[in-house]
């Protein structure tokens, strides 16, 4: 009986990754990623996606089939993922065929020939068989790493885990490590190839991590007690070196790796000032803002208008003067729109916020105030930061000349935006380590009460609005800087929905977590050119899987992690205490 | 004895409904007061009318000479009244600790420019407001606790993490809202003595809302009667308890006519198994 039951359930695991693999082939994906390699000529990235959802199956099929058994039967587990994998295979050589005799293209544009190519190896109609052997190998590979002990699997998965990384990103360090000629640029080349890595890169790779990961199971409790039974001196000179070595990294970085991955990091490091602004209002004191990006608009804008050259330049005054006073425009907007939505509450408030983000950048590209913001044309001729002095202007349009440095690429504006970021961060702990912090949390918790404690509701969360505002203002001026101009469509709702995102996923009010949802949710998709096509396709994704998954977020805030650390001593306490 | 509080016909609707009807209510200085009634009788919104959370429709509501009926709930608690709540309302991801300090909000007086600066004052004040949220902590017998999740602590506890986090708003008159609800009979001893502690130690004002008549007649000083929105008895617990108006809001006209003797058994009987 439990025989059938777990072919069976091999069987759906199959069909299942049957229709995740005719997915990802008919929304393109599969095409566009085998123009990237992962290993160099061996495996595109498109088939690695496939061959990964087939041993996936497996691996899952496998899991299920010892959970039916109450443990790991070798020959049931490595059938049950042959199973799922040869009817994943199957399933998809189906696909191949239909699509061959039926053309599928009127409804799916990208069931294409260079599909059904690809799908059967370059050999043309009769060669589907491939699909469901390679099926059945993969499911079993997929099976068999289930069956592996735990102490190989670790190592084993996080070697995998980083030489897929370095494959995927393959691309970034070899241009980075070839403009360093010598020694490094003849190691990239060794290492990676055009396109994805080399035979030799993956082995040194996977090996090194498998090895590194393998000895630390042994020996890492030996070298982290080591390090504890440090002197204290010894300890923070330890640690003082790890900043030292990072801040060393941080300042060469933007010279080393060329202005793409300065840019990168730069738009990171402004969706952490915003993350962190929202961070506030929604993370602390629970007030959901859909129109977050109103208050980087007005950041931008006031820059814009105090500091350019151009035909909407109001004032010439200096980056460094303009900044202050765009945040406390920003400010002085939280204000304006936290006064009239002070009453309104959960999913209200997220349509009226949402209005204001809205009318924010309605207006500012509208017709009515061209004459002021410049309308669709926006503002242009925003001028760099400068440190010196700036000579006196003589006429308008013309830019004034920096006597001193100016930070007029990418890579000299990382050290602004980077400096902000810390600087924000370390604000925004603080606050939240304040009285005032602790009465955004009230308020978070429950209102009534937050009130009838004596915490004053309208300045508390005007407050939070404010300094909310605050940030986003900053990382709103330091991005009109950068890019020198600015228009009211680069201020879409996308962006506000952008910041609530990262927020979620790095973890409600935690501010590692800002820092770590940025990363992913917006640096990772622009390094990832190949992959920004269907960004918001993983983005769903992710967002769904970390719901269900880690609903606490990827890093989340120390509340959530005591609550976990606690679920156990719940119990003791309880019954001590009783 | 002065009178701490006065509540002057204070009549509060919801619509058609008069939740409260023109109750005249005194609580002298340093008493235990008790006000009981059957369900919907009223008791939380009166509770509700002195706290701000809703305000009375007419009628006057006066703390220590002044009238409060126009104040919003902080204002009314930095004047020095504080509550806890029938449902344990506690901010159940915050510890222990920080909803007692959440409690102090009002004597702590950094703004936050000096708190992301971390000046010296600011330091200084939360070092003292942590001390006290301890000292508290130790109060209500939780030493140690401070760092658990209000929410992952024992129910008899969570309703002493209230009462703390009340205390920590250094109230002159404290509002019980059934306070011994699910509490086993020990537990609710317990509660007895700790509610005399509070007078008698820290001098506070009680005004309890109870269904457990062992605990009202064991503790109250005086005791009012809420039946439909409107006051139907005062007195002495040995006066209610004899007060044929009492016996018939809880157990029907029927129970008066009985004849007293065995209508009090009952109301007495059935409120201990209750």
């Amino acid at each position: 009986m439990k025989k059938e039951n777990f072919i069976w359930n091999a069987v759906k695991m199959g069909l299942l990754g049957g229709a995740i693999a005719i997915f990802i082939c008919l929304v393109g994906m599969t095409e566009i990623f085998s123009k990237r390699d992962v290993i160099e000529k061996v495996i595109t990235l498109g088939q690695f996606v496939l061959l990964t959802t087939i041993m996936a199956m497996g691996f899952i099929a496998s899991r299920r089939t010892s959970d039916l058994f109450g443990e790991n039967r070798p020959v049931m587990n490595l059938t049950a993922g042959l199973v799922a994998g040869l009817v994943t295979g199957l399933i998809l050589a189906l696909f191949v065929f239909i699509g061959l005799h039926v053309n599928l293209r009127t409804v799916f544009l990208n069931a294409s020939p260079p599909l059904y190519k690809l799908l059967t190896f370059g050999k043309g109609e009769g060669n589907i068989w491939p699909l469901p052997l390679i099926g059945a190998g993969g499911g079993m590979v997929g099976a068999a790493f289930l069956l592996l002990p735990a102490i190989y699997r670790g190592p084993l998965t996080r070697a995998l885990l980083f030489s897929f990384f370095m494959a995927l990103f393959s691309g970034l360090f070899r241009v980075v490590m070839i403009n360093q000629k010598g020694g490094i640029a003849k190691a990239a080349k060794y290492l990676f190839g055009q396109t994805g890595l080399t035979w030799a890169g993956t082995f040194i790779f996977f090996f090194t991590v498998l090895i590194i990961a393998f000895l630390w199971n042994f020996r890492g409790k030996e070298i982290q007690a080591g390090i504890s039974r440090l002197p204290k001196r010894g300890q923070l000179s330890l640690r003082i070196l790890v900043f030292l070595i990072i801040l060393y990294i941080a300042i060469g970085l933007p010279t080393v790796s060329g202005p793409f991955i300065a840019q990168v990091i730069v738009t990171v490091a402004l969706f952490i000032l915003m993350g962190l602004g929202l961070n506030i209002t929604l993370g602390f004191a629970g007030l959901l803002d859909l129109g977050f990006v109103a208050f980087y608009a007005i950041g931008a804008y006031t820059v814009g208008l105090l500091t350019s050259y151009g035909p909407f330049g109001l004032q010439h005054i200096s980056f460094w003067v303009a900044v202050p006073i765009a945040v406390l425009v920003a400010m002085m907007f939280g204000a304006i729109l936290g006064l009239p939505v002070l009453g309104v509450r959960g999913d209200y408030l997220a349509i009226a916020t949402l209005g204001f983000g809205e009318i924010v950048r309605l207006l500012a590209g509208s017709d009515f105030l061209a004459k002021y913001f410049g309308g669709p044309q926006g503002i242009i001729g925003i001028q760099k930061p400068c440190i010196g002095t700036l000579a006196p202007f003589v006429k308008v349009d013309v830019p004034r000349v920096c006597n001193g440095i100016e930070l007029g690429t990418v890579q000299t504006i990382y050290y602004v935006a980077i400096a902000s970021a810390l600087l924000i961060a370390f604000v925004a702990w603080r606050l939240r380590e304040s009285r005032l912090g602790r009465a955004w949390m009230a308020i978070r918790e429950d209102e009534d009460v937050a009130e009838a404690l004596g915490i004053n509701l309208i300045q508390t969360k005007l407050l939070a609005y404010m300094l909310g505002a605050a940030f986003a203002g900053l990382g709103g001026a330091i991005f009109a800087t950068l890019i020198g101009s600015i228009f009211a469509t680069s201020m879409q709702l996308i962006v506000s929905i952008n910041v609530v995102a990262l927020i979620v996923v790095g973890g409600m009010g935690s501010i590692p977590g800002v820092i770590v949802g940025a990363i992913a949710l917006i640096g990772l998709p622009e390094l990832l050119r190949e992959v920004s096509e269907f960004r918001y396709l993983i983005y769903g994704l992710v967002l769904i899987i970390m719901m269900l998954a880690r609903p606490e977020g990827l890093w989340p805030s120390s509340a959530a992690k005591r609550e976990l650390h606690h679920a156990d001593a719940e119990n003791v306490t309880a019954e001590s205490m009783v | 004895m002065a009178n701490i509080l006065e509540a002057k016909k204070v009549t509060k609707r919801f619509g058609g409904l008069v939740a409260v009807n023109a109750v005249d209510f005194n609580i002298p200085e340093k008493s235990i007061v008790s006000i009981i009634g059957p369900n919907g009788a009223g008791k939380t919104t009166f509770f509700n009318c002195i706290t701000g959370f809703g305000r009375p429709d007419e009628g006057e509501i006066i703390f220590e000479g002044n009238p409060i009926q126009r104040l919003r709930p902080d204002q009314i608690t930095r004047l020095g009244i504080s509550r806890t709540y029938q449902n344990i309302r506690l901010f159940a991801d915050m510890t222990a600790l920080e909803n007692i300090l959440v409690g102090e909000h009002s004597f702590l007086h950094s703004s936050w420019i000096s708190s992301v600066l971390g000046l010296p004052g600011v330091i200084h004040e939360e070092k003292t407001a942590l001390a006290e949220a301890q000292r508290l902590l130790d109060f209500i017998g939780l030493r140690g606790k401070g760092d658990m999740l209000a929410r992952n602590l024992p129910y008899g506890a969570q309703r002493r993490l209230e009462i703390a986090r009340a205390l920590a708003t250094r109230p002159k008159l404290l509002l019980l809202d059934e306070p011994s609800a699910g509490m086993n009979p020990r537990e609710s001893e317990d509660l007895t003595g700790f509610i005399h502690r509070l007078r008698d130690e820290l001098g506070i004002t009680i005004l309890l809302i109870e269904h457990h008549m062992r605990v009202v007649m064991g503790i109250s000083e005086a005791v009012t009667v809420l039946d439909y929105g409107e006051k139907i008895a005062e007195g002495t617990p040995a006066e209610i308890q004899s007060n044929p108006r009492v016996i018939e809001a809880y157990l029907g006209r029927g129970a008066a006519t009985e004849g007293m003797a065995t209508a009090h058994e009952r109301f007495t009987g059935i409120k201990k198994s209750n």
